[in-house]
């Protein structure tokens, strides 16, 4: 597994690895939307939480596709299937890999995209606290749709429409803490709940993801 | 005899032939009853005029809309545990059914919602909800679609059917939590006082009742359909190996 992990992390730094990507399309979601709503201050200040929450789910789902596609066309998939090591493990450990890749550097890069934003002085640490709560979850769910499109030729499009609608609890309780910690509200349920989510499908998802890979490599 | 007879194709199809016009002749006399009896033979409300009367199409509808993402469930759970090929059919047929219900829903509420609540669309909880499940009918269509071999097909979309009912149900408490509604309660519900009035409610239950035959006779028509495409296709590959 620590094998598989440090594999992972080493190919998706090399040359045509694609991580920066995700970043980069955060930065430029982030950069454009005052061009699109206005410069102005207080609207701005009002609309970040859900801006980064918004742009970083929509940064972490263009990245999931490689997930597993990678491994798929050079065959790696059906060793890793066939290793010692169990498919559920397999899944869960390019999860992590995914989020090492893309949903830790995007928490780390919403503080500064705050900035830009107007973000209040109070919701810096919430919106850092709900990404890197919210993104594991992310990461594992898109797993598991990246596993159902594994073996398809064209599968990114129908990628994000799978995987859009299991992202929305995830979205709602995220932007709805760093919201609140903005406005300086109560934060609990929604941390609490944002926690519950990732947990369940952290411990859940990684035999649906699995159980989809075996059928797609039969 | 048990319900599993009925894994057996031929035996669907002998069964459901028999039962196919009686269910959908009840179908018909039981909605255009229920319609006739709801939209002409109950007085207006006085608040809502007659617009009150849309209920008759959008509750069974709503009804229908959730009801068929239950009986999707249980068909894929059927084929994930027993592999009969009729159950997971079955919830390939009823899939597009249930997206039309969520859509003449959906339509039926924006059209009473414009003179009512002055707007055609709210992100109300309940709206959101059945938005949200319209997404879900979509993917799952879509997966059945983009695969090639049937049964690599029939068991991703069991997993994502699995999985999104978990999900949806999560969906549906988390809207609720980030914004409070404009929709009225539950119409019929036993033990509020706020229910409909009798004279809506019999027309309505029978509408429901109409509904519920009408989608017991539109999967069984689609079934059917998918058993013989299943059954051409063979014929098909075994022409070409001949």
């Amino acid at each position: 597994m620590i094998a598989l992990l440090s594999r992972d992390i080493a190919l998706a730094f090399r040359a045509g690895g694609g991580f920066g990507l995700s970043l980069a399309f955060f930065l430029i979601v982030t950069v454009l939307v005052p061009f699109g709503v206005g410069p102005e201050g207080g609207m701005l200040a009002r609309i970040a939480p859900g801006v980064l929450w918004v742009g970083a789910l929509l940064a972490c789902l263009l990245s999931l596709d490689r997930i597993f596609a990678l491994d798929h066309e050079d065959g790696t998939l059906d060793l890793l299937a066939t290793a010692p090591i169990p498919l559920e493990t397999v899944t869960a450990t390019k999860a992590l890999v995914h989020w090492l890749t893309t949903g830790l550097p995007l928490t780390l890069a919403a503080p500064v995209l705050g900035i830009l934003l107007n973000l209040p002085a109070k919701g810096f640490f919430w919106l850092t606290l709900s990404l890197a709560l919210g993104t594991p979850a992310l990461s594992m769910i898109g797993a598991f749709g990246a596993a159902l499109t594994v073996g398809l030729k064209r599968g990114g499009l129908l990628l994000s429409l799978l995987v859009l609608p299991l992202y929305i609890p995830t979205l709602i309780f995220g932007a709805e803490c760093a919201r609140r910690g903005a406005e300086g509200l109560a934060t609990s349920t929604p941390v609490l709940m944002l926690l519950g989510i990732t947990l369940g499908s952290v411990a859940l998802l990684p035999f649906a993801a699995a159980a989809a890979i075996r059928v797609n490599l039969r | 005899m048990s319900i599993w007879e009925y894994a057996n194709p031929k035996k669907f199809m002998q069964t459901s032939a028999w039962a196919l016009p009686w269910v959908t002749g009840l179908a018909v006399v039981t909605l255009i009853g229920a319609l006739i009896w709801g939209f002409f033979f109950t007085p207006d409300d006085f608040r809502m005029g007659s617009t009150v009367k849309i209920i008759y199409i959008h509750v069974p509808a709503a009804i229908m809309a959730t009801g068929t993402w239950f009986m999707m469930l249980a068909t894929s759970l059927v084929w994930l545990i027993r592999r009969h090929h009729v159950s997971v059919l079955a919830a390939k047929a009823a899939a597009p059914i249930g997206m039309t219900m969520t859509l003449i829903g959906l339509f039926t509420g924006a059209i009473w919602g414009q003179p009512m609540w002055g707007t055609w669309w709210a992100w109300d909880p309940r709206l959101t909800a059945f938005l949200i499940l319209f997404l879900f009918y979509l993917g799952y269509m879509a997966l059945w679609e983009a695969i090639e071999n049937p049964d690599t097909a029939a068991d991703l979309t069991s997993v994502l059917c699995l999985v999104g009912s978990v999900f949806a149900v999560i969906s549906r408490y988390a809207v609720l939590f980030w914004n409070q509604g404009l929709h009225q309660g539950s119409s019929l519900s036993m033990d509020q006082e706020e229910h409909v009035a009798d004279v809506y409610a019999w027309p309505l239950w029978t509408a429901i009742i109409g509904f519920g035959l009408l989608f017991v006779s539109l999967v069984l028509i689609r079934t059917r359909t998918e058993i013989r495409s299943r059954r051409l296709r063979a014929l098909e590959a075994r022409e070409r190996m001949a």
